[in-house]
């Protein structure tokens, strides 16, 4: 893609596909969905439910199971100092793919209850992920963890190793999490509704938290999301879904000021603002449909104030389009963008 | 109404399309369609279903009654019955002869020699469930072939054993049919029981909480620290020996579910427990339902299902109970038929050796009990029919 | 009383919600309290709107349920201005309530738990109806397939279960059900967080439409103070049981007095990526 030529990737998934079998036929979860990580940077992945942004954020691991499945699309990982990784080309049980979940790439998950184990220490469970990945002795790699829980703002890191996770509050215990996926140093953390679950308090701590040792490690990080005032908070770059289909990508100030995507557009209108006090809130009609009854033509199209009937309710999705400055849209609709060539 | 005036026609034919396929559906019935999906299980009901029907209309699926003996045919070995173009259905008759040497008695199959058999035979005059008297009977020997159509004459019909005889010359397919009433509704009588004290005490239990509950609760453990079979066998033992048949019977119901139904009451308090919390049970307490109501209408249908499944997989454990009972004697006893007083004659392992096909009942056991366990298991896995549906 | 000289519709006072903590082992002996709500006092005008704000374990919840005395409260009182009377919520027995709840009600946060899955939308919408035998038979099901197209949905929806229904209709229904006896007050225990962000829209706009239809009077519990200033005419903070700052909205969000609730504006996330965040905790409110 002609965006890549002067960035610096550090994960590229094109055309990624991912079907379910399921009793009422083949969902089609993701559909060719393309997007890639700059080193260093953040990238924001917004949606609401059935838009596939878990399920994306699962197949970059390949943690993909039954009865769902990589359809189709290419990810790949460019490390600093090893040969780009072919991630979808990877067997199940190969060597690399074990190196890369925990040791490449990291993932955070929304729940910290449930992400720890309750009968293993925080010693025993950051210890773990560090010799899983480096050849270091246990004693070393207790002083290595004892290291990441005060970098993650844990006060008395010693003391911790042998604490339990029902010890530690909500917010404490994502922080562990965060201790134990950065503690290898991955070149990329995945972060699926890290702060969903949390008090919006600890919520502001923990994603400064994120930001500052995404800054100080040099992580790249996807943040998954649905609340696009962490999105302002956090990312660099953002990308929408909807419906298993990239609909918008570019930086966050691109998006959040001036959003090309009617969906985009109609999600920013509905947040209640802070500064002005609207009589009524604009919302966007309907509901998300269902996987099993995808609409034809565009998904959004039966919810889109600026639908043509004839061109967006027909054929196959419209394809992305780039913008010259590089921002990713994907409407066929009403709005007519200068200067886009098709992807 | 702006929020959802009128949409775009392909999203409401949409929403349409979705909502029709189950949206109509009760919980029943999209357990019953979970269910019917689950081969085994379904097949497993049909066979529970033949199994009743012919312990419902035993004396008409039995060849012979349940105590009807030919001594003249003990120990006979199992006649399987065959069926080719010349001779329609039929089994091989076996003659009897005595080695001079030993005195024993043994059989030969005869090759050319054969009894032929048909459906709705004619045979001895009967009374189906002791009213209605009837004289066909669903197999049987052949009466055409042997006295001819419309005569009055008398005649004894060769006898055949399906499955050989006993000591007394009874037939064990018969007696296995008639032990199949006792045996499985054996079963099904405990499970009421079972039934009404399990969810009485149980639900008091879960509903009412606090002391009531922790009472409850003690007493459970109580009860289940007996060790169960000794338990049934003082329990039988205490019983009469010269009670009627029909008041041993219900005894022996009335003890197996004594000990069964504090599984059951566990089950019902937790489910109670938590479905108490459950959203719509407080919806409906702030809209004023009585607690009757409350624990009726919301709170029960939520786990009649597991009700139901618990049951189903506890039947298999009351039938072998009342097997074990009168296997050991102190259960049902003869002139009473069932599977277990049918084994009681296998005590003998010389007998066993001997005449193999004594142990018939159990495999009527096992298959009973598996078809328990199976269509248990299907209905388990179908009785949480929200599950798949939850969508976000 | 309020500017206006229009008595309260609800007079809260000194109102406490303790849970016993007993000792662990074999004699249970309550040995400590938890002040869910710890001597709360504020009052409701009819037809406003006040929002209860707070993070986990505020008391928020717990409080809204209490006033519905879904929990007993432990000491305190509820005054209730209902048919002209003033009745004390708190010193009713279940059955002085029952006809009472007709005139109070609560809207659910999850609308997958808040339905009973076994009952037809139908039935659950008519429930209130059939218990305080408002109405029977045809003229039942006349008012449910009203209220349903009041919510946004369709008469022919009654005959379906909850499990054919998304997320926003579900919260319809429930708002359906909660409103069918027409209740003078109506607490929204985070009616919309559960919701998709298009559809928490949707559901504020007709909880606001239904407000000025009905006349009713919200107390707003949520943690999205976002979604709290749209809504409410003013805003009551909790922390740890206690009512910290209570003022009119605009009040609370442009000046706000209490260091609590400096702390809560200033970890609120904008929208906007050139309006930073800077998060201002106090002491205590760093986890430990």
């Amino acid at each position: 893609m002609a965006q890549d030529e002067n960035k610096d990737i550090v994960l590229s998934v094109e055309d990624l596909m991912v079907t379910f079998t399921t009793e009422e036929g083949v969902l089609s979860a993701v559909d060719r969905v393309t997007f890639s990580l700059e080193r260093g940077k953040v990238l924001a992945i917004v949606g609401e439910s059935a838009c596939g942004k878990s399920v994306t954020a699962f197949s970059i691991l390949r943690l993909i199971q039954k009865p769902g499945q990589i359809a189709g699309g290419k990810i790949t990982l460019y490390p600093k100092n090893i040969s780009p990784i072919d991630i979808t080309g990877l067997t199940e049980k190969s060597d690399m793919l074990y190196q890369v979940r925990g040791g490449l790439i990291s993932m955070i998950f929304q729940e910290p209850m449930t992400a720890l184990s309750p009968v293993h220490t925080i010693g025993n469970q950051i210890c773990e992920a560090i010799l899983l990945h480096q050849n270091v002795t246990v004693k070393e790699a207790e002083k290595l963890a004892i290291e990441m829980i005060g970098k993650v703002g844990i006060p008395h890191p010693e003391r911790r190793l042998q604490q339990y996770p029902h010890e530690f509050s909500g917010g404490m215990r994502q922080r562990v999490v965060i201790a134990m996926a950065l503690v290898c140093q991955p070149e990329v953390l995945i972060a699926d509704e890290p702060t969903t679950a949390l008090d919006v308090t600890i919520q502001a701590q923990i994603l400064d938290l994120i930001k500052s040792l995404q800054r100080d490690l040099g992580t790249s990080v996807i943040f998954i999301t649905h609340d696009l005032g962490v999105v302002a908070q956090i990312a660099d770059d953002v990308a929408v879904m909807y419906l298993g289909r990239l609909v918008e990508q570019a930086t966050v100030r691109e998006l959040l000021k001036d959003p090309l995507h009617p969906y985009t557009a109609g999600l920013l209108k509905s947040l209640p603002r802070n500064e002005t006090k609207q009589a009524r809130l604009p919302s966007i009609i309907g509901n998300v449909p269902s996987l099993t009854h995808l609409p034809a033509g565009c998904p959004f199209h039966p919810r889109c104030p600026d639908s043509i009937p004839g061109v967006c309710d027909v054929g196959d999705n419209p394809m992305m389009e780039m913008l010259p400055n590089g921002r990713l849209v994907s409407c066929c609709g009403a709005r007519k963008f200068k200067g886009a060539t098709k992807t | 109404m702006a929020d959802n005036p009128t949409p775009s026609p392909t999203l409401n034919g949409d929403e349409e399309l979705i909502e029709l396929s189950t949206a109509t559906l009760s919980q029943w019935q999209l357990i019953c369609l979970r269910f019917s999906k689950h081969r085994l299980a379904v097949a497993s009901l049909y066979i529970l279903i033949v199994l009743y029907l012919m312990a419902i209309f035993a004396e008409f699926f039995a060849p012979y009654g349940q105590n009807w003996r030919d001594l003249d045919h003990a120990y006979c070995p199992p006649q399987l019955p065959k069926i080719n173009f010349s001779h329609g259905i039929n089994v091989n008759a076996m003659h009897r002869h005595i080695d001079p040497i030993t005195f024993k008695k043994y059989y030969i199959e005869q090759k050319e020699d054969f009894i032929p058999l048909s459906f709705f035979a004619k045979g001895e005059p009967y009374k189906l469930w002791g009213l209605i008297p009837m004289e066909r009977r669903f197999l049987g020997v052949d009466h055409n072939a042997y006295v001819p159509p419309d005569s009055e004459e008398e005649k004894t019909l060769p006898t055949f054993y399906f499955l050989g005889a006993d000591k007394f010359g009874h037939d064990i397919f018969s007696r296995i049919i008639y032990g199949s009433r006792i045996s499985l509704s054996i079963g099904i009588i405990a499970i009421v029981i079972t039934f009404i004290l399990g969810v009485t005490i149980g639900g008091i239990s879960g509903y009412l909480s606090g002391r009531v509950d922790n009472l409850i609760q003690r007493m459970i453990e109580i009860v289940n620290a007996f060790p169960q079979l000794p338990l049934w066998l003082a329990l039988a033992a205490i019983m009469p020996g010269d009670w009627p048949a029909l008041r041993v019977y219900f005894a022996i119901t009335i003890v197996l579910s004594l000990l069964s139904w504090t599984g059951l009451a566990r089950v019902v308090r937790g489910r109670i427990l938590s479905l108490r919390e459950e959203d719509y049970a407080v919806a409906a307490y702030l809209l004023g339902a009585s607690h009757r109501r409350i624990i009726f209408r919301h709170l029960l249908p939520g786990f009649t299902s597991h009700i139901i499944v618990t049951l189903t997989l506890s039947v298999p454990g009351m039938i072998l109970g009342e097997t074990a009972l009168s296997f050991l004697g102190l259960g049902l006893r003869p002139p009473i038929v069932s599977w277990g007083v049918m084994l009681q004659e296998c005590m003998n392992l010389q007998v066993v050796a001997n005449y193999p096909w004594l142990l018939m009942p159990v495999i009527s056991i096992i298959l009973t009990v598996l078809a328990y366990n199976f269509m248990g298991d299907g209905l388990r896995d179908a009785a949480d029919p929200y599950s798949s549906h939850v969508t976000r | 009383m309020n500017d206006y000289g229009v008595e309260p519709l609800l007079k809260v006072k000194a109102f406490s919600k303790h849970f016993p903590i007993y000792s662990q082992g074999f004699g249970r002996k309550q040995i400590d309290v938890v002040k869910a709500v710890d001597n709360i006092s504020f009052n409701i005008s009819p037809g406003e709107t006040l929002g209860l704000v707070g993070e986990s374990g505020s008391g928020k919840t717990t409080c809204a349920r209490t006033i519905l005395r879904a929990l007993k409260p432990t000491y305190g009182e509820a005054i209730f201005r209902v048919n002209g009377k003033a009745i004390d919520l708190v010193k009713l027995t279940e059955r002085e309530l029952k006809p009472l709840r007709t005139q109070m009600q609560m809207i659910f946060q999850d609308p997958f738990s808040s339905l009973n899955p076994r009952m037809t939308v139908g039935d659950i919408v008519g429930e209130p109806l059939h218990i305080h035998k408002l109405a029977r038979g045809k003229e039942l099901i006349d008012r449910v397939d009203d209220m349903l197209v009041k919510v946004g949905m369709k008469p022919e929806h009654r005959q379906r279960y909850p499990h054919a229904f998304s997320g926003g209709q579900r919260q319809r229904i429930g708002i359906a059900r909660a409103l069918i006896m027409r209740p003078s007050l109506v607490v929204c225990d985070e009616a919309v967080s559960a919701l998709d962000v298009s559809v928490q829209a949707q559901v504020i706009n007709l909880l606001e439409d239904l407000q000025e239809e009905l006349n009713l009077t919200y107390i707003f519990v949520a943690h999205d103070l976002s979604v709290v200033r749209h809504i409410s005419d003013r805003v009551a903070v909790m922390h740890q049981g206690k009512i910290v700052e209570i003022e009119e909205t605009e009040t609370i969000f442009e000046n706000p007095q209490h260091a609590y609730t400096r702390m809560l504006l200033s970890a609120i996330p904008h929208p906007d990526p050139d309006v930073k965040l800077v998060f201002t905790p106090l002491s205590e409110s760093i986890d430990n």
